[in-house]
């Protein structure tokens, strides 16, 4: 699947050619050196994927894996029945596409105006900030939650009341969690993402902004026709790259606002939290391993579909 | 993350004149632009930080007051009372550390021998293979086993359930990283190693006395990544370790304690104290900041490299 660009491209030098074995031995030590990470990942990637066959099985801990009775597709059957799997698949890619929209705007935004800033030590400063929330881990996200959140002493229910409000009950209100959880994932993200932007806009030739300027062109038509159009080529690829990602969601993100909550799950139970809670507190292998292969074996195809079309729009660009 | 590096190479091949050299005389709609950006940025870099105030705002409070008032941006009725709790019994946490410590340090030195000795074959044109075993380490990403399997696999083919081994090893390496180190020592000549090899050198003396020196940047990048990765580690904690060992992951740790009463009760193990009498709400925010605290001391030193491995990146495997 690697390609013949990347073949070609690295063609050695012209040497007289030998026999692979005794080109092999010839280069033993550098496979030697690659042999600790391929080992890795044959015992930690490749080992757990035979075990996808429990999917198909009524698995149970004394028979293992291998020895639990065949059900065929019945545990598919059972997830598309019961609407579970449809539920999943429709929270996560709708908050996928929240963070892929929401984020890419308010990042482009942020990029624009942070080249705008002048003050080197302004500029300085508010990046390292920006940068900071993706810094840290998504426990302390949990933590900042319930500060702002919590009935009882949460901050904003706080200033609700010193404003004379009643205080809001955040964790047992199903509707408001898809915005709470979008924020705090835009919090994370947005100024770490926008680097990528920035330093597009970085790139953009010079000598056009000055003839635009010389033109007469305004702030905003110098957005509209300089910098915007400039930062296409970078959005659709991005953009690709996150659709190809789509069936993938931030666990850490949803499992440390939510947890055990179970009335919110209507409208933020993602695949990764419930084959998380089917694991850990059910011990359902059956069930979440078939979802997981189902979320594998979908996310597969697309990325698949997004390189491919990446590859028509530029080969340059394509993963392979 | 691998197109970034991509476009960004491109665009700056194309264009490597930076803009702004010119002195042209700025119209109001520019004036505007710039006014509106300073503050929103403003506004946004304080967004970012306001969690932060509030969390450490907290945890300088006395328990009646935040049970009083709630939660605010100020300290209310200025107390120490929580770190006085943490630190009078501080067995718990000073164990995380100590684990979460070692665990930071070993696998950093030992994740980053590896990925570089890996990155480095990987890159050479005179490798044979070198592209099948790029991509069986990139295949990884495109698809994998699941939790179920990958869970099924660790505890009862591997028996590493319930041993930090668990974690530690898991945290090792990623694709990424690899391709992130691939791609810096793209940059180191052939010529060093061609000179290397005139003078008798072995692939592997080439590797640690010629070229890793020069992979500086690129160690500090992977290595930032790495420390991070052992560091908020709370993940594979939570799946593997449970309450098998008594001294959790520093981020697990603050995780059950904000999240069950009973490690908040066990995390002062030794104050005579009933549940209730506890400041739980100061205490779980102090816990917060102790646990977050060295990682954002360190920050500003590091934060360079933080931004390195996103605008280097990937390119493709």
């Amino acid at each position: 699947m690697a390609t013949q660009a990347i073949m070609t491209d690295l063609e050695g030098p012209p040497t007289r050619r030998r026999s692979l074995g005794s080109r092999l031995y010839q280069a033993r030590m550098l496979l030697i050196m690659c042999l600790p990470a391929i080992i890795f990942f044959l015992v930690f990637s490749y080992g757990p994927l035979p075990g996808s066959y429990v999917a198909f099985t009524n698995y149970n801990y004394r028979d293992g894996i291998f020895g639990s009775p065949f059900v065929g597709l019945k545990n598919f059957e059972f997830l598309i029945k019961s609407g579970q799997l449809w539920l999943l698949t429709r929270n996560t890619i709708l908050y996928n596409v929240a963070f892929i929209v929401l984020g890419n705007i308010l990042q482009i935004a942020l990029a624009i105006m942070l080249n705008e800033i002048r003050l080197k030590y302004f500029k300085k400063v508010s990046q390292a900030i920006m940068f900071l929330p993706y810094f840290i881990s998504v426990v302390l996200i949990g933590v900042i939650a319930f500060n702002l959140l919590n009935y009882d002493t949460g901050a904003i229910n706080a200033l609700l009341q010193q404003a004379g409000g009643d205080p809001i009950k955040f964790y047992s209100i199903v509707g408001i969690w898809p915005v709470i959880i979008i924020l705090f994932q835009l919090w994370q993200s947005t100024g770490y993402g926008s680097i990528v932007y920035f330093a597009a806009i970085m790139g953009i030739d010079g000598s056009m902004f000055e003839a635009a300027a010389v033109d007469g062109a305004s702030a905003w038509q110098r957005i509209r026709y300089i910098i915007l159009p400039s930062l296409k080529p970078t959005f659709i690829i991005l953009l690709l790259f996150a659709l190809g990602g789509i069936m993938r969601g931030n666990f850490g993100l949803f499992w440390n606002l939510i947890g055990n909550n179970a009335a919110l799950f209507p409208t933020t139970d993602i695949i990764e939290t419930s084959v998380y809670r089917m694991i850990m507190s059910q011990n359902n292998f059956t069930m979440s391993t078939a979802v997981g292969l189902y979320q594998s074996l979908f996310g597969f195809a697309l990325v698949m579909l997004c390189n491919w079309i990446v590859r028509r729009m530029n080969p340059d660009y394509a993963l392979f | 993350m691998t197109a970034t590096a991509a476009t960004l190479k491109a665009q700056r091949a194309a264009h490597p004149s930076k803009q702004g050299t010119t002195k042209v005389k700025l119209g109001a709609s520019d004036y505007v632009l710039r006014g509106i950006s300073y503050l929103v940025v403003s506004v946004f870099t304080l967004f970012c930080l306001l969690p932060f105030v509030l969390i450490i705002s907290a945890s300088f409070s006395s328990e009646a007051a935040i049970m009083r008032d709630g939660f605010g941006l100020w300290p209310k009725e200025f107390s120490t009372e929580a770190y006085q709790f943490i630190f009078r019994f501080p067995r718990m946490i000073i164990g995380s550390y100590v684990v979460t410590i070692l665990m930071t340090v070993f696998g950093t030195l030992i994740g980053l021998f590896v990925i570089a000795m890996t990155g480095f074959a990987l890159q050479r044109r005179d490798f044979p293979y070198r592209n099948h075993i790029s991509f069986f380490i990139y295949f990884t990403t495109l698809f994998s086993a699941g939790l179920a399997p990958t869970y099924l696999w660790v505890t009862q083919v591997l028996h590493l359930g319930g041993t930090y081994m668990a974690v530690f090893l898991q945290l090792l390496m990623t694709p990424w990283l690899i391709i992130l180190m691939k791609n810096f020592a793209r940059s180191v000549p052939f010529e060093i190693v061609e000179s290397g090899k005139l003078d008798g050198a072995g692939d592997f003396r080439i590797f640690l006395q010629l070229v890793l020196p020069m992979l500086k940047p690129a160690l500090a990048t992977v290595g930032l990544f790495l420390a991070l990765g052992y560091w908020n580690e709370w993940y594979l904690s939570s799946l593997y370790l449970g309450s098998a060992v008594e001294f959790k992951p520093l981020q697990y740790y603050l995780y059950n304690v904000v999240n069950t009463a009973n490690a908040l009760k066990n995390s002062v193990a030794g104050a005579n104290v009933t549940i209730t009498q506890l400041p739980s709400n100061t205490l779980k925010m102090a816990t917060a900041v102790v646990a977050t605290g060295p990682i954002i001391l360190l920050y500003p030193f590091v934060q360079k490299y933080f931004v390195t491995g996103l605008t280097v990146g990937a390119v493709k495997g």
